[in-house]
């Protein structure tokens, strides 16, 4: 049957790899190729980039940086940040990323991910939705909001009602980031991964919050993601890959080993 | 000597080009439009991905068609993804006709069956690395141990009309078949060209099978 997916997400700045907490205060953690290289040795199930900077003048950067990692590393690769046009979804495409990751865009204007989806198809067509709790809102029915521009700015959606809609506009699949836990290290916010993989059709990508193998194993077990995403623990050598599928094995989930 | 990758302007062929690069020693992998390239290879790699009926109409556009029918009769030939649904008869998908190289139709996971044994909910499309069972020997699993998971994107699967195409099938959560094989024509529902060391062995496989001795030649690795 199929895995679950351990993900490794790399933060890029500036073609470099960096990792900081709750989007500020960044640490350098790399040369993303060689990341790549280790993880895929790893056995990582596919690897996410997200250029955390999306300034339009570093755009070349970031496609020949999505070039070198293709022509290395074969398994899928997803590339998001300052994804805003269809022209952006076609270079990164052709640079070598399988799917792009789309965001604020997605906000500002829902029929880009209809056009996106609609062109280049679902499958290479993520939706990232980066949530917040809505203070007052009780443990026994929460509701989170959609923020956009990297977590700064509050959309006033309802970020189910949002995902659903994104799923019926052609998103393959959604990368769901609690922006409370994300860089805390405490966990996955596992109501929000539940509510979401309960909810919608296609597959959960979660993410924001990992601080332990154990996050990653909840966040299918009780999370029920399709997918687990971090970056940290990977990063600065705490854990590998193996280590979590090793893990999640010894709890009963299927994983790629 | 050469390996055209069929490009009718579907989608993103680069990862194919550089994963057959990595495992052809040497060998010129072309991606082109030209049917003309396409007759003179020595092996034919048909790709695809997104809308079956978009890819269709391309494929016709370009006046592709006529080339890749008869290359998937003659030369060593390897369908992936939609390459491999756009070999059968017709699709679900927008009630699309296909090239009609095999007989069988190319449907939809039906979502009544979407269910696993503890009763949870399977979502479609069926995204990540499944196992694959093989169903007969064959040059092409050359290396590559029954059971062995490769990634997988896809939303329809085929059916194939007559049993003997099906070279492989995977569980989701019935099972499905994901490879079908006749004589020079070898295709795959999954994706080899992101499925890390088994997809590069199956790449590699192809790149030196010789479908007169029904064998992988000698100078086969995977690096």
């Amino acid at each position: 049957m199929l895995a679950r997916r351990i993900i490794p997400c790399l933060d890029v700045a500036g073609g470099r790899v960096v990792k900081g907490v709750n989007f500020v205060d960044l640490r350098d953690a790399g040369d993303p190729v060689e990341v790549a290289r280790r993880y895929d040795e790893q056995g990582a199930d596919e690897l996410t980039f997200l250029d955390i900077t999306a300034s339009s003048d570093a755009r070349g950067t970031l496609l020949s940086m999505v070039e070198s990692v293709a022509a290395q590393v074969f398994i899928p690769l997803t590339v998001g940040g300052g994804v805003r046009t269809v022209t952006d979804v076609r270079s990164l495409l052709n640079a070598g990323a399988d799917k792009v990751s789309i965001n604020t865009a997605a906000v500002q204007s829902p029929g880009f991910v209809q056009e996106a989806a609609g062109r280049y198809g679902s499958q290479c067509i993520v939706v990232a939705v980066d949530a917040k709790r809505v203070p007052g809102t009780s443990d026994d029915a929460p509701r989170w909001e959609v923020y956009t521009h990297g977590g700064r700015r509050a959309t006033g959606l309802d970020a189910l009602e949002w995902g659903s809609r994104m799923q019926s506009y052609g998103a393959g699949e959604i990368l769901l980031t609690s922006m409370d836990r994300d860089g805390t290290r405490v966990g996955f916010d596992l109501a929000l991964t539940r509510a979401f993989s309960d909810a919608l059709s296609i597959p959960i990508i979660a993410s924001g919050g990992v601080g332990s193998i154990g996050d990653m194993v909840e966040g299918v077990t009780l999370g029920h993601a399709d997918a687990v995403l971090a970056a940290s623990i990977f990063h600065y050598g705490q854990h590998t890959v193996g280590e979590v599928k090793r893990a999640m094995a010894a709890a009963g989930v299927e994983v790629r080993l | 000597m050469t390996i055209a990758v069929v490009d009718y302007g579907m989608g993103n062929l680069r990862s194919v080009a550089k994963a057959l690069e990595h495992v052809a020693d040497g060998v010129p992998v072309v991606v082109t439009d030209d049917p003309g390239a396409i007759a003179a290879a020595e092996r034919v790699v048909f790709p695809g991905q997104g809308a079956m009926r978009d890819c269709m109409r391309e494929l016709q556009a370009r006046g592709l068609r006529a080339a890749v029918i008869e290359a998937a009769s003659s030369r060593p030939f390897l369908g992936i993804c939609i390459g491999l649904q756009m070999l059968f008869e017709k699709s679900e998908e927008a009630d699309t006709p296909g090239l009609a190289v095999l007989p069988g139709e190319v449907i939809r996971f039906p979502a009544e069956a979407m269910v696993d044994a503890a009763g949870a909910r399977l979502k479609v499309p069926h995204m990540g690395w499944n196992e694959v069972h093989q169903s007969e020997a064959h040059p092409m699993w050359t290396g590559i141990p029954d059971g062995t998971r490769f990634y997988f994107v896809h939303s329809y699967f085929p059916q194939p009309a007559l049993p003997e195409l099906v070279a492989g099938y995977s569980h989701y959560p019935f099972p499905f078949c994901c490879a079908v094989a006749r004589g020079n024509l070898f295709a795959v529902q999954f994706h080899p060209e992101k499925s890390h060391r088994a997809g590069l062995q199956l790449l590699a496989n192809f790149v030196n099978w010789d479908i007169q001795a029904g064998t992988i030649k000698e100078r086969a690795t995977c690096s």
